[in-house]
């Protein structure tokens, strides 16, 4: 684990250390193969030496009082068959040489019995291997020691030598690139289960915490329990999150209620303005809490759902209609008018019903909570390629702010610190058209002032 | 005065020298060429000024620089020159297939290698060292006017037979080398006894019938023209075809059990002091084959491998180390005393 290179790879440890054993048997297989070989050629040499010294000495004869010899001509011949080397030889009796090349001397050594002694030195300008034989000679019958020594250049054995030299170097060289080819694949094989395991990881969306399933070698099975137990830990404490949340929440909405109900029983009896005034403050902020809690819960609930999606056929149409009746009411209170251009024929979708009025009524509500008193906010439903569901108000809009961060949790304008909100309305509304595989789009109304809020939803 | 008494002295050591450098023997010297010209290119050689005029013409109208100094010499001469004097010739050319054999293995020649060369048959070089550029086959001379009532022998038992049923008609009539003067005669002699055991049965009649031998192919061919051999045995083939448009009754029998022929090579000398004409010259030898008109005008049959896949009985001696046999002291004296024994009848 070095400091310097923060991403190891395994494949090419695994490719370098295959590539280096590769390398490594290549040469050994490569002076193997030309150990041996060069010693069985030598070890030819060496026979056919000794059996023309053999052949010699077999011609050798005594004749009177002195040795003879009849040179056969096979037991030079041969030696020229296999090669064009250089040839010499000896016959000494006692020491003096009685033909061939006089100054051809073998280095001392102990000659025994009928096996051939070998040596290689260099004579007249060249190494010479040679073979030397030891044959008494009886004259008369004092025996006599006639060595007969047959040597040869090593010409032929170098070209032997080159040419096993040439053949074990290409075998190993080709040895080496298929070894290391193949090590490639090897280790292309070895890591496709853990690129499929990343694979598979990766393509989750932001929500999925199924655990792990796919095909995992047995040395990966141990990572995959830990990654699942992760998940599940992450899941578990998720979801205790949320339903803490929820619970927080659902528990703070209830005594709001009361609390509220009790200011409002207050206000009614308390006839000072500026006691009456105390108490409108304070319902206001029951308002602004009970709304907020019940954010929070509508979150919880949307976050909750859009991990199990259920879809179910609805009409997107009367969604919209449903929704603008629910809160007509309150833009009644501010004399705000809901102008519908909704298309008239169903607009079928698949989805999940609560979650997307909830999405619509959090757009809506966000609508007439920023339009001035007095104002029209106007709703359309289209299809034109995809669904697009739109709320446009002529409120005091985006200002300066960011428009692409308003999707985040708790994100608000900078120009609505003045109103009730906890910035959770467009979140909730996007998730829900992500979870639909829609989208949410929020641009400046391009009729002057206000905002526009599009629900965008795949058809099909 | 005393530089003069100084230049006398070193003239004399100088005399002395080049007397000592020339202790063998030569039989004829021609330069060729200006002898002016920047490259020299000595040659010693056994073969006749006649046979190898035409080649030396050829190379120098291919090479007009190299004047060529042509020594010839007998094959034990250049033996001598070579191998025991390291005289400064830059190529050796000679018949005796057994003293180049030594020469380049015992460590005085050359190697040399270019296309040329390696065009040549396996069969026609050794080491890279010695090349071949001849084939030459010893054939059997005989005179017609002998054969008149016989057929014409065509192997070696015929001319046994031949030999043995009429010894009155060729009672002093035959020749052959005399093998203890002549290498040739010995080389061919030796290849004959490798060959077959009916050489020695044949020297056996022939030793019987008076032989008579000689030193040289030219003067065997020459007294069966004249009628005063009947046959001639182991004549050196390429002498007698040369020779016989000027005969008549003359006829050259290739016998067809087998044929030795000699291969006659060259060598560049490790004391060669001319390198390149020396080897642009063993070039032109063993591509001798591709210049047929040149080879008709000295006689010498170039290396002709489809000839001897034609002919099974031609049998090139082989080069390489089985030639050092005969060369052996012993052998050659076993060698001679047998063939003393069956020519001279003693």
């Amino acid at each position: 684990m070095t400091n310097h290179s923060p991403h190891t790879s395994i494949r090419r440890r695994l490719v370098i250390q295959l590539a280096v054993v590769a390398a490594i048997l290549s040469l050994a297989f490569f002076l193997i193969v030309r150990v041996i070989a060069e010693r069985a050629a030598e070890v030819t040499q060496d026979d056919i030496l000794a059996a023309s010294a053999t052949a010699i000495a077999d011609a050798l004869y005594a004749d009177r009082d002195q040795v003879g010899l009849d040179l056969p001509y096979s037991a030079i011949s041969m030696l020229g068959t296999i090669s064009q080397d250089r040839v010499f030889y000896r016959v000494a009796v006692a020491g003096q040489t009685l033909t061939g090349y006089e100054d051809l001397k073998t280095p001392e050594r102990d000659l025994t019995g009928t096996e051939a002694a070998f040596a290689t030195f260099p004579y007249r300008g060249e190494n010479v291997r040679a073979a030397t034989v030891l044959r008494p000679v009886s004259l008369g019958n004092q025996p006599v020691a006639v060595t007969v020594t047959v040597a040869q250049t090593q010409r032929g054995l170098a070209a032997i030598s080159s040419r096993i030299t040439a053949i074990a170097t290409a075998i190993a060289v080709g040895f080496f690139f298929l070894a290391t080819a193949l090590s490639l694949l090897t280790a292309q094989s070895a890591l496709a289960p853990l690129d499929r395991m990343t694979q598979a990881v990766a393509r989750r969306g932001p929500n999925d915490l199924r655990p792990v399933d796919t095909d995992t070698p047995t040395e990966l099975i141990p990572l995959v329990e830990a990654l699942n137990k992760f998940i599940s830990r992450l899941g578990t404490s998720l979801s205790r999150s949320e339903d803490l949340i929820a619970e927080a929440a659902h528990r703070v909405r209830t005594p709001l209620a009361t609390v509220r109900a009790q200011a409002e029983i207050t206000h009614h009896r308390l006839k000072k303005p500026e006691h009456r005034q105390a108490i409108r403050e304070m319902i206001r902020a029951i308002d602004e809490s009970s709304r907020s809690a019940g954010q929070l819960l509508d979150h919880a609930m949307v976050t909750f759902r859009a991990d199990s999606l259920e879809g179910s056929n609805l009409d997107l149409a009367e969604l919209l209609n449903e929704t603008c009746d629910r809160l007509a009411p309150t833009a009644d209170l501010k004399d705000i008018e809901i102008a519908r251009e909704i298309a008239t024929g169903p607009l079928d979708f698949k989805g999940d019903r609560i979650l997307l009025q909830n999405a619509l009524r959090n757009i809506l509500d966000n609508a007439i909570k920023y339009s001035l008193p007095d104002t029209q906010i106007t709703v359309s439903a289209q299809r034109n390629g995809e669904f697009r569901l739109s709320v446009l108000d002529q409120g005091r809009g985006f200002g300066d702010t960011d428009i692409a961060n308003l999707t985040g949790r708790f994100s608000r304008g900078s120009n609505v610190a003045d109103i009730v909100g906890s910035g959770l309305g467009l979140t909730i509304a996007d998730e829900v058209a992500r979870s639909h595989g829609g989208r949410l789009e929020i641009s400046r109304n391009k009729e002057g002032r206000g905002a526009c809020v599009t629900l965008v939803l795949p058809t099909s | 005065m005393r530089h003069t008494r100084l230049t006398h002295f070193v003239i004399a050591i100088l005399a002395l020298l080049t007397g000592a450098a020339h202790a063998f023997e030569t039989e004829g010297r021609q330069v060729y060429g200006p002898g002016t010209a920047a490259q020299m290119l000595k040659v010693i050689s056994t073969a006749d000024k006649e046979a190898f005029e035409p080649i030396i013409k050829g190379f120098q109208a291919v090479y007009p620089g190299v004047t060529v100094d042509y020594t010839i010499a007998s094959s034990t001469e250049v033996m001598k020159a070579i191998y025991d004097e390291g005289a400064p010739f830059d190529l050796v050319i000679s018949s005796a297939m057994d003293l180049q054999t030594k020469i380049a293995n015992d460590g005085y020649a050359r190697s040399y290698s270019s296309a040329q060369t390696d065009s040549l048959p396996a069969w026609a070089k050794w080491r890279d060292q010695v090349f071949a550029f001849t084939q030459e086959p010893a054939v059997v001379v005989v005179s017609e006017r002998f054969f008149d009532k016989t057929p014409i022998p065509e192997n070696r038992e015929e001319l046994i037979g031949l030999l043995r049923d009429h010894p009155d008609r060729f009672r002093g009539r035959v020749g052959t080398y005399d093998v203890r003067t002549s290498g040739l005669g010995y080389l061919f002699a030796t290849q004959d006894s490798r060959n077959s055991e009916s050489f020695w049965r044949l020297t056996e009649v022939m030793g019987s019938l008076d032989a008579r031998l000689y030193c040289c192919s030219s003067d065997m061919i020459s007294d069966v023209a004249d009628g005063k051999l009947a046959v001639a045995y182991n004549v050196l083939g390429s002498y007698a075809e040369g020779r016989l448009p000027q005969t008549t009754g003359v006829r050259i029998v290739e016998l067809n059990d087998f044929l030795s022929v000699m291969l006659r090579s060259a060598l560049i000398p490790t004391t060669a002091q001319n390198l390149g004409p020396a080897q642009a010259m063993i070039d032109y030898l063993v591509t001798l084959n591709t210049r047929p008109a040149e080879a008709l005008r000295s006689g010498l049959p170039p290396i002709d491998e489809a000839q001897l896949a034609a002919n099974n009985a031609m049998r090139p001696i082989r080069l390489g180390p089985g030639l050092l046999v005969f060369l052996d002291r012993l052998k050659r004296e076993t060698f001679l005393r047998s063939w003393s024994n069956a020519i001279l009848q003693q």
